[in-house]
């Protein structure tokens, strides 16, 4: 994996909107974004009603994303190029559950929605109509999704990359400062994960830092590239972030996204946790 | 400042402003409202804590602990920064002018 097989420029993408076997598809967790305006010819994903299974919480299985995919007419042949607000997250994440059902050809739009609407360019508010087809997934590639008992048995051994901001990982805040402080679970991070939030990945206009900056900043954090490595936050979409970052733009062999995160960690009984800024690789 | 009465961004319901520090405002252009500007909260040591998108009417909102924070907004028609202090629970107000 490398930056050009994983990521594609707003100029490359303006001038691909029409491009055959390529479908653009907006994921976010409100999708008004997508209905007040999206980039020409995408179609759109929910995170929340589409992606995740409306009872139990996992993914939908591999029949209902392939009944999505064919829904929206996704072609087993068709490259996808996923967009959203938020910095990427939840398009990130899509790239990430894309993969994991087995869909190569998927690339991410640097700097998703804001770069494009800060770069003023054009959006749509048309719905396109896109022929059914018949997606065939393949089985989930848990190479890249981590499970509790393994993020339990990681501490101490794998790299555990903890990406929320400095007052989530201390236990100061349970979610991010743009959200209400409902949640009714413990506050503070895994034992031995290093904390490098998301952001430090990502320029001010949402795109990705250059994979220099990148290899820097982990290198700085602490991170052991001889050790397999295991990402998470507090929904799995953040860290999805930090998982392309590492797995797809800086080629990191072992990275697994934990998409129970701490929603998941923080309520489990009997787990060690640990409060406070934690450790940091320079030296403190 | 205007002689406007002072609008108060809508809270979610349940939120309790005897426990939670809320930062609220404005993001304004030459004194004209500023929807859909990127608005990122960053913290007392410049590092990026959250991002939301201002409203129609420029306003964007924050669940932030106490501390110093610095607000800014990214929009087309340019970019500005203000500084708060949130000294404990309560509603903080602040206004970002953004210019090219």
């Amino acid at each position: 994996m490398s930056r050009q097989d994983a990521l594609v420029s707003a100029d490359w993408a303006e001038e691909n909107l029409d491009a055959p076997n390529t479908v653009f598809v907006e994921v976010d967790e409100d999708t008004t974004a997508y209905d007040g305006g999206h980039i020409p010819g995408a179609v759109k994903l929910d995170w929340k009603t589409e992606l995740q299974d409306q009872v139990r919480r996992d993914f939908v299985d591999k029949a209902g994303f392939e009944k999505l995919l064919s829904a929206k007419g996704i072609g087993n042949d068709d490259t996808v190029i996923l967009y959203g607000g938020n910095n990427n997250w939840f398009a990130a994440y899509a790239y990430w559950y894309f993969k994991l059902y087995g869909h190569q050809a998927v690339k991410l739009l640097d700097g998703g929605r804001k770069k494009w609407e800060l770069d003023g360019r054009k959006l749509d508010t048309e719905v396109p109509q896109r022929s059914q087809t018949s997606y065939t997934a393949k089985e989930q590639d848990t190479s890249i999704r981590a499970f509790r008992d393994e993020v339990v048995n990681a501490i101490g051994t794998k790299n555990l990359v903890d990406v929320r901001s400095p007052d989530e990982f201390s236990g100061k805040l349970l979610a991010p400062a743009h959200l209400p402080q409902e949640q009714a679970q413990r506050g503070g991070h895994i034992p031995s994960a290093l904390n490098v939030p998301w952001s430090k990945a990502a320029n001010e206009d949402g795109t990705f830092k250059s994979d220099d900056e990148l290899r820097k900043l982990y290198s700085e954090q602490g991170l052991d590239s001889s050790r397999s490595t295991i990402a998470y936050c507090r929904i799995g979409e953040r860290s999805s972030h930090t998982w392309f970052a590492l797995h797809e733009l800086l080629g990191e062999s072992d990275v697994k996204n934990y998409d129970g995160s701490w929603t998941e960690y923080g309520s489990l009984i009997g787990v060690p946790i640990e409060t406070g800024p934690g450790q940091s690789g320079s030296g403190s | 400042m205007c002689g406007a009465p002072e609008q108060t961004a809508e809270l979610p319901a349940g939120t309790d402003l005897s426990k939670e520090s809320v930062l609220v405002g404005k993001v304004t252009n030459g004194g004209s409202p500023v929807g859909g500007a990127y608005v990122r909260l960053l913290d007392g040591t410049g590092e990026f804590t959250a991002e939301v998108v201002s409203s129609a009417s420029g306003d964007y909102r924050f669940f932030a602990a106490p501390g110093t924070w610095t607000v800014r907004a990214l929009s087309r028609a340019g970019n500005g920064q203000t500084e708060v202090t949130v000294g404990g629970p309560g509603l903080f107000t602040t206004e970002v002018s953004v210019a090219a």
